[in-house]
């Protein structure tokens, strides 16, 4: 997902993108694909859209049909505007209005100091305008010197680091396993990727039930065996442990079948070729397998870290934060402010929000700053 | 990398068609057999490493089934020895037939079917034409929507939940279908976009063009020729733009109250909350939740490992 955005920016663009469609079309992808790409960079900086297009279609057919006369060639990218522009038109319209919109509401809200007592509302047939006033950056302020924002954030970072880290480290696992040959391999597939078939919550209140402590399965199978009851949810500690286990369980089979899809893409050839030149398990591994599955797990460790960021539906529903304040992700406890608390925080809710996307657009640019300092062609 | 993982989609998404196994096993199989050397490799393998191997993917099976098998064991007891140890116990269909008669299960599962089906249809139909628009088309503001597809996914709930919920408050879609299912496609749409894109991109240029070339309208090409050779990518999008809906908590909590109007996600949250734990009913109805939406993992299963890594791989 990642790889694509991050390599549009830049001069040559426009010829990278005549490149991708050589790749679609060309009989041999590979060599059609450097072949497409040299031409398009040739024509890319200088050239407009139309003759980017011209590049790609000439790699790809051999005739130069996009050397029409410039009137031409303005009328027919019109046209192709226009089509585009009317299958975009939906998902523009969906997202200017309840994202694009309630964003700019949101980040306004954090400016003020609307709350439940202070927002237009009705109280049977009054209505009452709004009251709250604007208060510049102070929610900013009290958030970031406070520290239940810091715990809070503190505890998220390593959330999502365990989560993803460990997520990622049983999914490379799995996959590996899943893709050698070895007997029943389809079987062990479809009961690994079960996680993901059910809906989250269900999961999330099946976990509920093997932890209760008086009389969960774990705990009783722990008795079997002469072991104390853990408080599963109801330590802090424990509760930790428990939310990133069963985080861990729900994320495993996308990682894995991303990773699967990964590995069947590398040629069994440089296999081959490196057990030939004597490599060993772990070599093969370290510079076959690893290098062949970073375009993969580039995108996937992003994604699982945004999405485990603000997986809110683990922590509410498993522990709705408690025991305390101890498994509070910042996204929980701001859905706590707008929705659970009396009266409702609207304005630190909204606040929250907007740190929270401030932090993972700084991540996702760090993130690509690094794999591109690291010659990553993306 | 891409350049290494690109060359391959095409024959990744080829095999799709048939089933995923077969198609991974054909997948391997390419790898391996055109040397030969492979095979004996395999062969080498140790009775030991392959006691292991099947241990530790039996072990991580086990783990991954459990709980839910669980949850579908403990619905067959009766309610009164629901946090026994044993496997069965004087089976009944009893949490069943309570659920469905003394509860408003039916009319949650009712909202939640319509919902689901709404976004997914809403979301596929939205992400494919955006896909291919951006898979196909060079367009000023392209760049600028990809960002935002992807920004979007960053979009944490709690910012946008107040000012969506005054909005629907405002339109008078709270408690309504159609408030959840539009929201619902803000979730769904940036992630299935950028999916269909990947599959636009591995279907040929070749078929547009001769569609053109035969007096189709771009439109006309998309529809006819280009979406049904992108089946596997609606078979995925649709997956997740229903188990997005079937499976949200956080807006369907807040927007929707009173018995009548919950989805499952709220339906199920009074089991545990409101009466104490009810294991009973709460575990039968987490069975009846989760048939639907296996019923859609399997139609789009064999099709999921191409479609991630297409996603992921082609961006």
């Amino acid at each position: 997902m990642t790889v694509h955005t991050s390599r549009s920016p830049g001069p040559d663009a426009a010829g990278d993108g005549a490149g991708r469609r050589g790749t679609g079309r060309g009989t041999d992808p590979g060599t059609g694909r450097g072949a497409a790409r040299g031409k398009g960079r040739g024509s890319g900086p200088g050239a407009d859209r139309g003759s980017g297009r011209g590049a790609g279609r000439s790699a790809g057919q051999g005739a130069g049909r996009g050397s029409g006369a410039p009137a031409g060639r303005l009328r027919r990218a019109v046209t192709t505007h226009w089509y585009a522009w009317a299958m975009v038109a939906p998902v523009v319209a969906v997202i200017g209005v309840i994202i694009g919109y309630p964003l700019v509401r949101g980040v306004y809200l954090s400016l003020t100091d609307a709350d439940e007592r202070n927002v237009e509302r009705s109280i049977g047939v009054n209505h009452l305008p709004a009251t709250y006033e604007f208060v510049g950056l102070d929610n900013y302020a009290d958030a970031l010197t406070g520290s239940q924002f810091l715990s809070t954030l503190g505890w998220t970072l390593v959330w999502t680091v365990s989560c993803v880290g460990v997520t990622f480290a049983l999914g490379l696992g799995l996959a590996n396993m899943l893709n050698r040959r070895i007997a029943g391999r389809s079987v062990y597939r479809m009961l690994l990727i079960l996680p993901w078939a059910v809906p989250g919550f269900v999961s999330v209140f099946a976990w509920r039930f093997l932890y209760n402590e008086d009389r969960g399965f774990l705990n009783r199978l722990l008795a079997g065996g002469g072991i104390d009851a853990v408080p599963w949810l109801n330590d802090p500690t424990w509760a930790k442990f428990s939310v990133i286990a069963v985080n861990v369980w729900l994320g495993v089979p996308f990682m894995m079948v991303a990773l699967l899809g990964g590995l069947q893409s590398i040629p069994g050839e440089l296999y081959e070729a490196a057990e030939m030149d004597g490599a060993g398990a772990w070599q093969r591994f370290r510079h076959i397998t690893m290098p062949g599955l970073r375009a993969v797990s580039t995108t996937v460790v992003l994604l699982s870290t945004i999405w485990t960021f603000n997986m809110f539906p683990v922590i509410f529903l498993l522990t709705r934060g408690g025991p305390g304040e101890a498994t509070q992700i910042l996204v929980t406890q701001a859905y706590k402010f707008s929705f659970e608390i009396s009266p409702r925080d609207f304005a630190q809710s909204s606040t929250w929000g907007v740190l929270i996307l401030v932090l993972l657009m700084l991540f996702a640019a760090v993130y690509r700053r690094v794999l591109v300092k690291q010659g990553d062609t993306w | 990398m891409t350049a290494a993982a690109a060359p391959d989609m095409p024959t990744a998404s080829g095999p799709s068609g048939s089933s995923g196994p077969a198609g991974s096993r054909a997948g391997t199989g390419a790898g391996a057999v055109p040397g030969g050397s492979a095979a004996p490799r395999h062969r080498r393998r140790s009775r030991l490493a392959s006691v292991a191997l099947h241990t530790t993917l039996t072990v991580a099976s086990v783990i991954a089934v459990f709980p839910v098998l669980w949850v579908l064991l403990t619905s067959l007891k009766p309610a009164r020895y629901a946090t026994t140890t044993d496997f069965f116990r004087e089976t009944t269909l009893a949490n069943y037939t309570g659920l469905l008669r003394d509860t408003p299960f039916l009319t949650w599962f009712g909202n939640s079917l319509l919902i689901a089906a709404l976004t997914t249809l809403l979301g596929v139909f939205v992400a494919a034409t955006t896909g291919y628009a951006v898979s196909r088309f060079r367009f000023p503001g392209k760049r600028g929507l990809m960002w935002t597809l992807l920004v979007t996914q960053m979009f944490p709930v709690a910012v946008l939940i107040v000012p969506i919920y005054n909005i629907m408050a405002g339109l008078g879609l709270l408690n309504r279908a159609a408030g959840l299912v539009i929201t619902y496609l803000t979730i769904a749409v940036p992630f299935c976009a950028w999916m269909m894109k990947g599959f636009f991109d591995t279907v040929p240029r070749e078929i547009d063009e001769s569609g053109q070339v035969d007096g189709l309208t771009p439109f006309g090409t998309f529809f006819r020729l280009v979406l049904p050779l992108a089946r596997p990518g609606i078979a995925v999008t649709a997956f997740y733009s229903f188990i997005t809906a079937w499976g949200e908590v956080a807006y369907a909590s807040a927007f929707m109250v009173g018995d009548e109007n919950l989805t499952l996600a709220g339906g199920l949250q009074k089991f545990v909350n409101q009466y104490g734990a009810q294991w009973g009913p709460m575990t039968a109805a987490s069975v009846l939740i989760a048939i639907p939406a296996a019923i859609v993992f399997l139609f789009a299963q064999r099709h999921l490992v191409t479609g991630v890594s297409a996603g992921a791989v082609k961006g």
